[in-house]
């Protein structure tokens, strides 16, 4: 029989989605000290406020983030989760993992936590909620010694690296993401585990502009895979998917009949830039206008495919909305080649962390400070050429400006002599 | 200016405080003329000696000295608050 009635959290059951109350109700039954948990989570839904104290000290010796700690303002009606601390978990490179290692988090959080998950929390990492503080350092020594695994990020530090699973599984993958989140990764070790930042930074890494671990919404710096030269075009493909041969968007959203495929309607006249036109036979691309969005190849993949000059684009800036509103990322560097050790990705990370930390306000986001200070600081802060790409709306109001310096006459010409040959 | 002569000086500041806990940004005054680079390589050699300690709340890391504001023990509801 439960400890507490919840008749708060019983509503949370009853909806068509998979309910957290269930789970944990499940697992209250191997691990009693949940009923707990149920019995403060329900008493905040009641009282309207949380019963969790506003973090802690806890941690692993050395280690300035990937334990959150989490203890209850009434340990003595809920001693089961008097403390619960969270320990965010390094996450392999494109999610993947083996039955075999899942097992072993999952027997080890059984025995050493409340065996409650979240997988995965938005920056990616595992995150396994509900631990004692003298289970901390054994956690920890399982993870590193028994499964190769680290701590993820947290607090004011870099956040774990995440990625798509780039080149491993998917052909529109422009770059190795795999590879450049690792050595993201491994290079920024003390980033990741010893606090200095102003707040939190975050780098995604995406294969392609379909950008399947929302690079450009969610992160400080967005590295994203992308083509120099010409979409690839199959002519004989086109022709496959305009008579029905090929199934558009590789037989995806086939659950209703869209009708006969309809190559102007469903892609040349959604293309956002209209660089491609279909003269009944052929397809043509503009690929100078080509913005790279990925629609068209989407739609045919089997006919088009992105170039061969492959690289990434460098974005920076984007958050979700937490103290101010969400923001998407800017483009700062259009591409870049990603080779080796991806040193010109690490110069333009380290240029913008240095100048973050100088400049950031205490819990303000890199595109927050960029919003504040303005491109303009930041291109000069870190050597950046401003270019076409940053520009984000028509050119009405390019936040490119001229230093004195580069105007002939600088601030002082003859304004009487100018409006002569110029008159208005 | 020398490590241990930095670490001196940030405990100096940090014990002065009227704040408990403080934002890595505030320990650069107790050396302005420093970059965060140098700073923070100070404080992690005093987080690693326990002069200081870290404080999170997930979202935020704060530096306090240690055993100065809130303890573990306070946090764990074992002392009155």
């Amino acid at each position: 029989m439960a400890k507490f009635k919840t008749p708060f959290l019983d509503e949370l059951e009853k909806g068509p989605w998979p309910s957290f109350v269930t789970d944990i109700k499940r697992q209250a039954k191997t691990k009693p000290e949940l009923e707990d948990l149920l019995g403060q989570v329900e008493l905040s839904y009641k009282d309207k406020e949380t019963h969790w104290k506003h973090g802690g000290i806890v941690g692993v010796f050395g280690y300035g983030g990937g334990v959150i700690g989490r203890y209850s303002d009434m340990p003595k009606e809920f001693p089961g989760v008097a403390h619960f601390h969270t320990v965010r978990v390094n996450q392999t490179g494109g999610f993947y993992y083996s039955t075999e290692y899942l097992g072993k988090i999952m027997d080890m959080w059984e025995r050493r936590g409340s065996g409650l998950t979240n997988m995965h929390g938005s920056t990616g990492d595992m995150v396994l909620l509900g631990t004692t503080t003298d289970q901390l350092e054994e956690i920890f020594w399982e993870l590193t010694h028994d499964m190769q695994t680290d701590l993820g990020g947290s607090g004011g530090n870099l956040r774990t690296p995440s990625c798509c699973l780039g080149m491993s599984r998917c052909e529109y993958s422009c770059i190795d993401a795999q590879a450049i989140c690792q050595e993201m990764t491994m290079h920024y070790q003390d980033e990741l585990h010893r606090p200095a930042f102003p707040y939190k930074f975050k780098i995604k890494v995406s294969g392609c502009a379909n950008d399947c671990v929302a690079a450009i919404a969610r992160s400080d710096c967005a590295i994203i895979g992308t083509w120099k030269d010409n979409i690839r075009i199959d002519k004989s493909a086109v022709a496959a998917y305009v008579n029905g041969e090929l199934k558009s968007n590789a037989g995806a959203h086939a659950g209703r009949d869209w009708g006969k495929f309809d190559i102007v309607k469903e892609v040349v006249n959604l293309c956002p830039t209209g660089c491609m036109s279909y003269d009944g036979k052929e397809l043509t691309i503009d690929d100078k206008e080509c913005t790279r969005c990925m629609h068209c190849i989407n739609t045919m993949p089997r006919a088009l495919r992105p170039g061969v000059d492959k690289g990434a684009t460098l974005l920076c800036g984007a958050k979700a909305p937490i103290l101010e509103g969400q923001r998407l990322a800017t483009v700062i560097v259009p591409f870049v080649k990603t080779e080796g050790t991806f040193e010109e990705i690490k110069e333009v990370i380290n240029k913008l962390l240095d100048w973050w930390m100088e400049h950031g306000k205490n819990r303000e986001r890199i595109g927050e400070l960029i919003g504040r200070m303005g491109m303009r600081e930041m291109l000069k802060a870190t050597g950046l050429p401003p270019v076409p790409q940053m520009v984000k709306e028509p050119r009405s109001n390019p936040y490119i400006f001229w230093e004195e310096s580069e105007v002939p006459g600088g601030w002082t010409r003859d304004l009487a002599a100018f409006r002569k040959k110029h008159p208005l | 200016m020398d490590i241990e002569e930095l670490k001196k000086k940030i405990m100096e500041w940090a014990e002065k405080s009227t704040k408990p806990k403080f934002y890595f940004k505030d320990i650069g005054k107790a050396a302005p003329e420093l970059g965060p680079r140098e700073i923070k390589k100070a404080v992690t050699a005093l987080v690693q000696e326990q002069k200081l300690e870290y404080w999170s709340s997930g979202s935020t890391t704060m530096y306090g000295v240690k055993g100065k504001g809130i303890t573990e023990e306070a946090q764990m509801g074992t002392h009155e608050e």
